[in-house]
């Protein structure tokens, strides 16, 4: 009987299940040994065209790389240099001089940062209320909640920006946060985090004298760190890359976040594409250093939405 | 009825209201206001504001540009949901398959264009299709020995090179729904199916794929908000192209912000609105009409 590792180890993680299989493999010696090739040179052709499609994907990044460390001529060489005759940290040097470029980051940083504080405290808040309370009009409530993700952001954006106008926020950083501080999809999460929280354990805690904010505080907020992990990445990853909002209420140089700077280098008279390489280069740091360190929480974070629609 | 009693019972209601305040003015007043605007004729600031009833309705409907750029975005939604999530689903199929090595690596490398500024793609994707220097054009058209392609000047291949450029980068978040899906799939009755003899593509078609039936759903539908809220690279990249590329948010965006006409693009946000509203309204009819 011939059976390749991965088969016995398929067999032993479905354990009962599994045995049923046993009958069920050929006798004849070499009938088992062609399915076996003809199942392995399958796997081989699936990893094959796997790689192809991972290298295809990987490739505009490559490029970027290369071509952020590239002078002017050989950026458009063709055939392409993938590595530059020597590397040349130009055009990074250039983006923090000729534009406000750490100013810009910081900008980034700022704004994203009080969003994602702000959303998580008060989607987690009011998540808890959801999951852990009853009151008059809950489901109500919620279900408004849930209505307002449906809305489209076309129908919002032109009284947003004369709403942003008229309180004298163009230009500055509450302009661009200030319709980005709440979410409807947090509070949806949150709350499906905090059902898991048994209700004993809040009594418990009521009886030995905590407050509500207390309760929240010492054990709701402890007992969810996944979901405040999950949705605390989502909503930096969101608020770092947006362009849409920003763009609409950002104008000087100085406030601009840095997908408005990069973007800029685009539109004016001549399009510089090392300094725009560099810059991209540059933005993306954080976001894939977040996503190394937290791989598996971003991609549970965004499937969650999927699986339980 | 003491004092902490009522705070108690109002405790929920005081966890909840900063979303509804919120809401009410960054969210709902907008858009009653936007209803109030798309009735009026205002261009700029500084003009005088007047009532015109439904007219801006009824100029958009003769809108010849607005027609066009619904058009580019249903040619492009059309695009996506019959490439990017077709290829996204045998995606997932291949990483969901047992045995696969290096599965992790694989998941982040069709990960990685999810964590990319909108901006950033713009710039690469802009590259990667320019027509004489393009590693489209050098590595791919030309070595097949096809002329080279004005991929964002043609107006054939406008709209393609943007579904090109949402298929690096959606297909590997929607396969990762998928995969999510497959994983919650229940996985016995496959078993079981495969052992009463059923084939590879039966299996799939009678088991898997009804088990999944909800997650295709979720993607088509955020597809197709996708289209209609795709804005930066058509923005940012087909700058040249004229209106051969222009999308619905472009043109919403270039009549409110590069025109200042406020009310108009009001109406149009609407108009928008209802689209997607009916668009997803009867994704989840179609659906369940194949359910049955």
């Amino acid at each position: 009987m011939v059976r390749s590792p991965e088969e016995d180890r398929r067999t032993a993680a479905t354990g009962a299940a599994g045995q049923v299989y046993e009958p069920l493999v050929p006798k004849d010696t070499w009938q088992a040994v062609l399915s076996s090739m003809r199942r392995r040179s399958r796997s081989i052709i699936l990893f094959l065209l796997l790689t192809a499609a991972a290298f295809l994907t990987f490739v505009p990044f490559a490029y970027m790389l290369s071509s952020s460390l590239k002078r002017r001529d050989e950026i458009y060489s063709v055939p392409v240099r993938w590595i530059p005759s020597e590397l040349e940290p130009l055009n990074y040097v250039r983006l923090f001089e000729e534009i406000p470029f750490a100013r810009q980051y910081l900008n980034s940083a700022v704004i994203a940062f009080v969003v994602v504080v702000s959303v998580l405290f008060f989607s987690s808040l009011a998540g808890f209320a959801f999951a852990k309370y009853q009151f008059r009009f809950k489901n109500e409530m919620f279900l408004f909640v849930l209505a307002t993700m449906m809305i489209p952001i076309q129908v919002q954006l032109v009284p947003l920006y004369l709403v942003v106008n008229s309180l004298g926020w163009l230009d500055t950083y509450q302009g661009v946060f200030a319709p980005q501080i709440m979410s409807a999809f947090g509070i949806f999460l949150m709350r499906q985090m905090m059902l898991s929280i048994p209700d004993e354990i809040l009594d418990a805690a009521r009886v030995d004298g905590a407050s509500e904010v207390g309760i929240f505080r010492h054990i709701a907020i402890p007992m969810t760190r996944a979901g405040f992990l999950v949705l605390g990445l989502l909503t930096v990853l969101t608020s770092w890359n947006d362009y849409l909002w920003p763009v609409i209420v950002l104008r000087s140089g100085d406030m601009l976040t840095v997908p408005l700077g990069l973007a800029a280098l685009i539109n004016v008279y001549r399009v510089e594409y090392g300094m725009v390489l560099a810059g991209s280069t540059l933005a993306m740091v954080p976001v894939v250093a977040m996503f190394v360190i937290f791989n598996r929480h971003f991609v549970e974070g965004l499937t969650s939405g999927a699986v339980k629609f | 009825m003491n004092w902490a009693r009522l705070l108690r019972r109002s405790v929920p209601y005081l966890f909840t209201a900063p979303y509804f305040i919120w809401f009410g003015i960054f969210g709902l007043f907008p858009i009653i206001y936007a209803f109030y605007l798309s009735l009026h004729h205002q261009v700029g600031f500084v003009a005088e504001r007047s009532f015109v009833g439904f007219q801006n309705y009824i100029d958009l409907v003769l809108d010849e540009r607005f027609r066009h750029s619904l058009w580019n975005t249903t040619y492009y939604g059309l695009g996506s949901i019959l490439i990017i999530l077709p290829v996204a689903l045998l995606l997932a199929l291949a990483l969901h398959s047992p045995g696969l090595r290096f599965k992790g690596a694989f998941r982040i490398a069709f990960f990685l264009p999810l964590l990319t500024s909108s901006v950033v793609v713009a710039v690469i994707f802009g590259l990667v299709f320019d027509t004489r220097y393009g590693l489209l054009n050098n590595y791919i058209v030309e070595p097949l020995g096809i002329e080279r392609i004005s991929w964002l000047q043609d107006g054939n291949f406008v709209i393609p090179s943007l579904v090109l450029m949402g298929l690096w980068k959606w297909t590997g978040i929607n396969s990762l729904y998928y995969l999510a899906g497959l994983q919650n799939a229940v996985k016995d009755i496959e078993e079981a199916a495969r052992i009463d003899g059923a084939g590879h593509w039966a299996v799939f078609r009678y088991v898997t794929f009804p088990q999944i039936r909800p997650v295709i759903l979720f993607t088509v539908i955020l597809a197709i908000i996708g289209s209609y809220n795709l804005f930066a690279e058509p923005y940012l990249m087909l700058s040249n192209s004229g209106d051969r590329g222009l999308m619905s948010m472009v043109y919403l965006f270039n009549n409110a912000f590069g025109f200042a006409k406020f009310t108009y693009a009001s109406a149009m946000g609407y108009v928008l609105f209802f689209i997607i509203l009916a668009l997803s309204v009867a994704q989840l009819r179609i659906f369940r009409v194949f359910k049955d």
